[in-house]
């Protein structure tokens, strides 16, 4: 047992405790330096997960109960700079709202969660990052308390959050009952000793429904569209990123310790993907609101990264696969509320008539955002959906990457929607722009966009030797 | 030299793009140089390519880039390869030179016609299959901003078009790529290991269904009957030059990637379906050729006889795959000729467009019933025109000839009811050619065209060295037929040995 093993998830809690004491302490004028008390910490948080180099010894921790592998790594690393990013947007967005000093403290307290749920090496764990996450997601999506839009996403995320995090704890409940253990590595075994197929399909569905939830996966993926439309846009890029990252690896350890010969839990997970990312790529198609469809967009792209899900164990590139898509989908949906943020929110399509012209780089970064989330080449989602397809191609789910195609093909018409009045359109007049912090935001997730493509080597060797425990 | 003759181009885009002050003269200067410099280098590698060289390909640059994936910057040329970014190389500074109604973002327009000549050349250059995918999907991108912001007409519509269909195609493709990159043993996408291994060899439906997907992709930016719908838009509503690169380079890509991908790496499956794939290139020789016959519309015209040209380089390639050992002679001669057909089709159809795009900055009219009689008034468009319909009717002595012919002969030692029912395409073509000819040229001149202006000298220039070429291949094919033969009969030959 090694304090040092959660190092990145401690200094996101110090770092927001230490946000909550200036923010209680401060005038309001001064409260701006909470951000980069905040951001100081996501970069040691990230820093530290580096210094770790979990290569090496891929170990289970404390008691078996936290997994210190390739994939809580690259878990970490996703979420410190997903969450670096939000920090930058909400500098200049909240600069007027009298709260503006706590709000980094809610992100790195959810950031933790996020983390947690990715590290979970227990059941129990697992539901304590799920509670962590949702709990201040529901306070970022309704920050703006006197916007009416922004407290109904919030209090639908609520009431969803509510239900579904019930059901992961029957989940829970239930395979505690039917193994005696919370810890996975000794449900794995006492599993393997024999398990009643009925208790193993109850715990799949309610597994599915409750982290499906923070997933943003049919059937608990109804609050998405909203929260990404109405909450803050900081809320919105960070609650359509963060906690998709840390509930996807957490389902994926959680389903690759049930045993396949008591239920056949791949199909099931291909086709919770298979209509995930339909249903996300259908409903995104007629929306005239940017964020609205980019909340639609982070549905199907939740059902691509389930293809690796299904996978898990089965095909070599399985894992580094999620991963590489993951952090790929973060860069570009980050970028693209970024450029939403920068240019105030303003996210009607018909406002984004021009930009091309009136502001050249953020039409770039949007346009790279979106190809990226299409998957054109060589942006970092071409990498993530390569080596997705060809992970699941790998693992006998061929069908399941020829939907993911037809979907990709589907989604690109919408993306366009955005791209061609930005490109081929003039505006009558300039749009107003947020600031500095929030373009350097848009500027470093869409530089990651990039160079996540461009560096997929270094990237792909790097976690090649990474492992999802137990 | 490869490698520099993929990234000079995309960093003149680069610099063009953040070259705020330049004006419209300093960007045409920077993008015709720039875009001259990968002829040069490819002019200078033909130099060094040695024709009877034993390695299939040469003159092979290759650094990593995912090695875990097993894929890398692999560059290397072979005679058909060679002799298409030579191709492609020309066209594209004929392309930039051309003038052509900017709408004012002449840095945009001119960085976006050099980052397509970059991956246009990445195509024809790279033998690794995803590096290969990598470019060809990026060509999509550069042609649709260029056919959505400078096209006219339905131009975003066309666009979107455009780019919906050939990636789709082009990501069913890239299913195909993965299921035979799957069965490789280490892992690796380098075509050179690919066609030596013919890693999908007696895997039955597993091997015929990425066929299938292998061909569509590529059937669709071929464009092969009937998958072509995307094309007719597009071409009609891209501006010239656009167009010229359309027809002339783009579409290469899919008839390149027939003979490279599936005729190479596929030999046993491909030999399987071949005879399903001369139905569809009949089918696009017949189809595009009477289509093209119903047009008023003279892009329309030009691009549905493109559907007719492209169909006999598919046909050429579907016999050169046929029958395995057997006829050998002939069906060299069919790939071989399927390869001049890609040469020759490039330079023809390209100079066709850029007439094309002569005539619309003129009268943004495409409508041939509202010309005629120009041949007094402009006399030097005239004979450029002509000279260009005639190569693509077929005439003798000009290059369209000496590729159907050789396709032709091949096909009859292998297939000769095809060979006869394509030739009733050709017939048409001619009809076809000879009326659009006739329409603009001949008979009364409207008054309206009183002052149609001739070529300038600008359009003259670049329309030259096109149909010097195409008049050069018709009377003294033998150096271009040097360069592509060896590596067709390399390819065909390769059938016989299991």
């Amino acid at each position: 047992m090694d304090v040092g093993h959660l190092a990145p998830e401690i200094a996101l809690v110090l770092g927001a405790v230490a946000v909550v004491l200036v923010a209680s302490f401060t005038r309001r004028e001064r409260q701006w330096i909470t951000t980069p008390l905040a951001a100081v910490a996501v970069v040691a948080s990230g820093g530290i997960s580096i210094g770790l180099a979990r290569g090496a010894d891929q170990q289970l921790s404390f008691d078996r109960a936290w997994a210190l592998d390739g994939a809580t790594q690259g878990a970490e690393l996703i979420i410190a700079g997903a969450t670096l990013v939000c920090l930058l947007l909400s500098a200049e967005w909240f600069r007027t709202d009298p709260r503006r000093g706590e709000y980094p403290a809610v992100l790195l307290f959810s950031a933790a969660g996020a983390m947690v749920l990715a590290g979970a090496a227990d059941t129990m764990e697992v539901v304590v990052g799920m509670l962590l996450v949702s709990v201040t997601g529901y306070t970022l999506a309704a920050y703006h308390r006197a916007s009416p839009a922004a407290v109904e996403a919030g209090m639908r995320y609520f009431l969803i959050g509510a239900l579904t995090n019930a059901v992961l704890l029957v989940g829970v409940v239930i395979l505690y009952g039917s193994t005696g253990t919370t810890n996975l590595d000794d449900t794995a075994s006492a599993l393997a000793a024999g398990a009643d197929p009925v208790a193993i399909v109850a715990v799949v569905v309610c597994l599915v429904v409750g982290l499906g939830f923070e997933i943003g996966a049919v059937p608990s993926h109804v609050w998405v569209p909203d929260v990404a439309q109405a909450a803050p846009a900081p809320s919105a890029a960070f609650l359509t990123v963060v906690p998709k990252v840390g509930a996807l690896v957490a389902l994926a350890r959680v389903l690759q310790v049930l045993p396949e010969d008591a239920v056949a839990w791949r199909p099931i997970i291909a086709l919770l993907a298979a209509v995930t990312m339909t249903v996300g790529n259908l409903l995104a198609l007629w929306q005239d609101d940017l964020r609205r469809m980019l909340g639609w967009s982070s549905v199907s792209q939740a059902g691509y990264a389930l293809m690796a899900v299904v996978v898990i164990d089965r095909a070599d590139m399985a894992l580094p696969s999620l991963i590489v898509f993951l952090a790929a989908y973060a860069a570009a949906t980050t970028a693209a509320f970024a450029v939403v943020t920068e240019l105030r929110g303003r996210t009607a399509l018909a406002d984004y008539r021009g930009l091309g012209a009136t502001h050249p780089w953020l039409a770039v970064a949007l346009v790279v955002s979106l190809l990226s989330l299409v998957g054109i080449p060589p942006l970092g989602g071409f990498v993530g959906k390569l080596t997705l397809f060809t992970a699941t191609i790998d693992g006998g789910y061929g069908w399941l990457a020829a939907l993911a195609v037809a979907n990709t093909v589907a989604s690109l018409f919408y993306y366009l929607r955005v791209v061609a009045p930005m490109a081929f359109d003039t505006s009558p007049r300039p749009a107003a722009v947020l600031g500095r912090w929030a373009g350097g935001a848009v500027a470093f997730a869409a530089f990651a966009t990039v160079l996540l493509g461009l560096l997929a080597g270094p990237l792909l060797t790097a976690l090649d030797s990474a492992v999802l425990l137990p | 030299m490869l490698t520099a003759a993929v990234l000079v181009p995309a960093l003149a885009a680069v610099a063009l793009v953040l070259g705020r002050t330049w004006s419209e003269a300093v960007t045409r200067v920077v993008a015709v140089v720039a875009s001259a410099v990968p002829l040069v280098l490819l002019v200078g590698t033909w130099i060094r390519f040695d024709t009877g060289g034993s390695q299939p390909f040469q003159l092979v640059e290759e650094t990593d880039w995912i090695p875990t994936l097993g894929v890398g910057w692999r560059l290397g040329v072979d005679g058909i390869s060679l002799a298409l970014a030579l191709l492609s190389a020309l066209i594209f500074v004929v392309a930039v030179a051309y003038p052509v109604d900017l709408r004012g973002r002449h840095r945009q327009y001119r960085a976006w016609f050099l980052f397509l000549e970059a991956v246009s050349l990445g195509v024809f250059l790279s033998i690794d299959l995803l590096l290969f995918y990598v470019f060809f999907d990026l060509s999509l991108v550069g042609m649709y901003f260029l056919i959505g912001r400078w096209g006219h007409g339905e131009a975003r519509a066309a666009a979107l078009k455009f780019f919906l269909y050939t990636l789709a195609g082009s990501l069913v493709m890239l299913l195909g790529f993965l299921a035979l990159y799957l069965q490789t043993d280490p892992l690796t996408f380098d075509m050179r290991v690919l066609i030596a291994e013919q890693p999908l060899a007696g895997r039955g439906a597993t091997a015929g269904l990425a066929l299938l997907a292998i061909l569509v992709g590529l059937a669709v930016k071929t464009p092969l009957v009937p998958v072509h719908t995307w094309l007719p838009p597009a071409h009609v509503n891209a501006p010239g030059p656009a167009s010229a690169l359309l027809a002339g380079v783009l579409l290469k890509m899919g008839t390149f990637g027939m003979i490279r991908i599936p005729l190479s790496m596929m030999r046993d499956t491909f030999e399987t379906y071949a005879p399903v794939l001369v139905g569809f290139a009949l089918l696009s020789i017949i189809y595009g050729a009477l289509v093209a016959l119903g047009q008023t519309d003279l892009k329309r015209r030009i691009a549905y006889s493109s559907v007719n040209h492209m169909g006999y380089a598919v046909l050429g390639i579907a016999v050169a795959g046929s029958l395995g050992s057997g006829e050998e002679a002939g069906r060299r001669l069919a790939l071989t000729g399927a390869t001049v057909e890609m040469v020759a089709h490039g330079l023809i159809t390209g100079a066709l467009f850029l007439v094309a795009g002569s005539f619309w900055t003129r009268t943004q009219d495409y409508d041939m019933d509202h010309y005629g009689g120009l041949a007094g008034t402009a006399p030097r468009l005239t004979g450029a025109a002509t000279l260009a319909a005639f190569a693509s009717l077929g005439l003798p002595g000009l290059a369209g000839f000496v590729a159907e012919l050789q396709i032709f002969v091949g096909t009859f030692s292998v297939y000769p009811w095809v060979a006869a029912a394509a030739l009733v395409g050709v017939l048409i073509t001619a009809a076809l050619f000879l009326q659009m000819v006739q329409k603009l040229f001949f008979g009364d001149l409207p008054t309206r065209l009183r002052d149609f202006a001739d070529l300038g000298h600008r359009e003259a220039l670049a329309l030259v060295p096109l149909l010097v070429l195409v008049v050069v291949i018709g009377v003294w094919p033998t150096w271009l037929l040097d360069l592509l033969t060896p590596t067709s009969e390399a390819i065909v030959s390769a059938f016989g040995v299991r």
